[in-house]
């Protein structure tokens, strides 16, 4: 190995990865795609043993003593890493805006949240701003529609972070729906608490989304995204259902 | 403050197969939330606007106390008179001995949320007294002995064709036979049967917008002009607020008006801006010959060291209504309060206990966009998290959530045993699936596929695909 080659592999920057429970649970094709772009983007990417939940079922449950334990958790296994990325909207939001919320001012639990807030990113963020990432992935010509998951966009201000990465793919139609930025329904425990209201909101949404014609709709979230397509494939809606990351890695799975 | 809240879950499942009212509330996205869109655009100072007026709010509950005794002062300096009611009750007596010392029969009301909050018209009603409501809404509400359903439009619940029914089976006795089907001819007869009223009125009972310290006025604004004719032509006028509606000038008040209006209906200003200075004076041409101010507290003085304080800031414009995505699909009537949406699902519980109101907070999906078009930036998602802590810490969750949210918290701090839960529930649920698709779950999953399905994760958890290959090719 030429010393310069030393020299650029010591700059290689690692992410830590945090699935978030929903990817590793129900779309672990959505950690693999996070994975390729990252690597993709030149950074070492390690996926910490021991990551769970962020918190956020309690923290908006109201048992703030759980969702604190939950912090620390995480807090501890992402400890060192130079970036974590998250492809999650409502999860990054968690831990970057909550979780200093978590602990009092001045403590050394304030001090580790600010600090894993300050380097803790929401994929499509990190992708664009950090990394500079330009996807070199190409699609057959194919109409899609975003959906903008509510913590992401309000929390995160993730909007036209996802829009530009997909814009810049080959092939991809962007075609908007109406009310792109009003919620699915989904709402993590909402969506338990009061089905009914859950489910006019997300029909609601599939309505809009049927209407522009496109084939697929995109969205940063894996709780959305199981909620718009649970609706419409109940629908029989030939829609299919991406996380961002997917697309953006050339990596759908049907 | 009596509420029906604990029937939520029941009466939004109803209003969400009530035909008629969906067409209604079909009316929001047109009406208020377009239309603020586009007073906001045309703004450029608008977000400058927002902050000046959520600065404004913060310093004026900060000194809550000064303002008050300024305002106070003004309005007795002004030939007025100022009343303190501690709750809802007293507030009432205040009112009924107002009307008794005048020897009144005949009250003219115009909107307030506040005499809505305090029930004040049934009372008057029980005292003997004939006291009519005068805004058109409210009007067609108390027609039909229901409650309104929003803060600035109350009848949002309702159609052309159910007020129509309501004034043909009303009117007549006015000598309305017809029964009408244009919306001029409906507003027409109400103005023609109202007109009466204001003739006879001993006594108008309005809210009020703002109170403006530095002078002792009272600020109104509508855009019906009922709130004038309520003002203006009877001897008595009783001004029935919260304390929480003071400002300290003219100034400020302007910027908050600005923002009301843009944000309630989207107008740049409302037809009637109105500023009530006292009585009647010896060289004016009309007015009341008694000014009497309410202030009532009703609980909001209590909520200055929560951490809901910044729910005091409200200007009730209503936007985070017309914004919530539970709202304008199930209406306001569900909520079982007079304030309905996220303003009512912060301020419900502080007025009438959590526990009869507990549905409330826990009826948002954390969308954030109330506090993203509230005028003063309040943080509606965090105060009604707020009331989730109190709900958790009181023991009001329901059992089966709370030892959900245990059972998975513990978990999150037990990683293998985390794996191998996740690792039965991935098997489970490809043990109910066909054709790799779930149509019912079970528990809690029951009311998700009661409308939707769930997609079976295949082969293993992210984490031991990843611990076992690595990353994987793209495809």
């Amino acid at each position: 190995m030429t010393d310069d080659q030393k020299d650029r592999q010591s700059d290689v920057k690692t992410v830590a990865l945090f699935a978030t429970c929903l990817v590793d649970l129900m779309r672990p094709n959505v950690g693999f795609a996070s994975a390729c772009l990252l690597e993709q983007a030149g950074y070492d990417v390690v996926v910490p043993e021991g990551q769970t939940c962020c918190g956020q079922p309690a923290y908006n449950g109201g048992d703030r003593r759980s969702a604190r334990r939950a912090a620390r958790h995480t807090m501890a296994i992402l400890e060192g890493y130079d970036y974590v990325v998250v492809p999650s909207g409502s999860c990054a939001a968690m831990i970057c805006k909550h979780y200093p919320a978590l602990f009092s001012k001045g403590g050394g639990d304030y001090r580790r949240a600010m600090e894993l807030s300050e380097r803790t990113y929401e994929l499509t963020t990190f992708l664009r701003d950090v990394a500079h990432y330009a996807p070199n992935v190409t699609l057959e010509n194919e109409t899609i529609t975003y959906h903008d998951s509510c913590a992401g966009l309000r929390e995160l201000h993730i909007q036209s972070q996802p829009r530009d990465l997909l814009n810049s793919c080959e092939g991809i139609h962007l075609a908007e729906m109406n009310k792109p930025d009003t919620c699915c329904g989904f709402g993590g425990t909402f969506c338990i608490k009061y089905p009914d209201i859950s489910d006019r909101l997300v029909e609601r949404k599939a309505e809009d989304i049927v209407a522009t014609g496109a084939t697929r709709v995109v969205a940063g979230d894996v709780g959305c995204i199981l909620n718009m397509e649970g609706k419409l494939h109940r629908q029989g809606a030939s829609v299919s259902v991406s996380h961002v990351a997917e697309i953006l890695a050339g990596m759908v799975e049907d | 403050m009596d509420v029906t809240s604990r029937q939520f879950s029941d009466k939004a499942h109803q209003a969400l197969r009530d035909t008629v009212l969906q067409k209604a509330l079909g009316h929001i996205e047109e009406g208020f939330v377009e239309a603020r869109k586009n007073a906001a655009a045309n703004l450029p100072e608008f977000e400058e606007l927002r902050d000046r007026g959520r600065d404004i709010r913060a310093h004026v509950i900060e000194h809550l106390g000064a303002y008050l005794r300024q305002f106070e002062d003004q309005v007795y300096a002004q030939g007025g008179r100022v009343h303190w009611a501690r709750d809802a009750a007293e507030a009432r007596q205040i009112v009924a001995e107002i009307c008794a010392e005048q020897g009144a029969r005949t009250i003219a009301k115009s909107k307030s949320m506040v005499t809505e909050e305090i029930e004040l018209v049934p009372h008057l009603e029980a005292q003997g007294l004939k006291a009519v409501e005068t805004d058109l809404g409210e009007y067609i509400i108390q027609l039909r002995e229901e409650k309104p359903s929003h803060i600035i439009a109350p009848v949002i619940h309702l159609s052309k064709e159910q007020v129509s029914e309501t004034f043909h089976e009303h009117h007549q006795i006015h000598g309305f036979e017809d029964k009408l089907t244009e919306r001029a001819e409906l507003v027409a007869q109400a103005r023609s049967v109202l007109r009466e009223t204001f003739m006879d009125a001993d006594v108008g009972i309005t809210g009020a917008n703002f109170l403006v310290a530095e002078t002792g006025s009272v600020v109104l604004v509508t855009n019906e002009g009922n709130a004038d004719l309520v003002t203006s032509l009877p001897d008595t006028h009783i001004v029935v607020t919260g304390i929480e509606k003071v400002v300290p000038t003219l100034n400020a008040c302007h910027t908050l008006l600005r923002l009301l209006v843009r944000s309630a209906t989207g107008q740049e200003t409302t037809t009637y801006t109105s500023f009530l200075t006292g009585p009647k004076r010896p060289k004016d041409a009309n007015g009341p010959s008694n000014f009497h101010v309410v202030l009532v507290d009703n609980g909001r003085s209590a909520m200055i060291n929560t951490q809901n304080r910044e729910m005091l800031h409200c200007i009730r414009c209503g936007a985070c209504l017309n914004h919530c995505p539970i709202y304008a699909n199930i209406g306001g009537h569900a909520y079982g309060s007079v304030y309905p949406g996220p303003m009512g699902a912060v301020l419900t519980p502080q007025l009438a206990g959590l526990a009869d109101s507990v549905d409330l907070p826990n009826a948002s999906t954390f969308c954030g966009k109330c506090e993203a078009v509230c005028p003063v930036r309040i943080p509606l998602p965090k105060m009604m998290r707020h009331w989730r802590e109190s709900e958790f810490e009181q023991h009001l969750t329901p059992t089966g959530m709370r030892f959900g949210l245990g059972v998975w918290s513990w978990l999150g701090r037990h990683p293998a045993l985390y794996r191998l839960v996740q690792r039965c529930a991935r098997l489970g649920m490809r043990v109910l699936a066909r054709n790799g698709w779930i149509k019912a779950l079970p528990l809690a999953g029951k009311g998700w596929t009661a409308w939707r399905d769930m997609r079976a994760p295949d082969g293993e958890s992210f984490q031991s695909q990843w611990a076992k290959r690595g990353k994987k090719e793209p495809a």
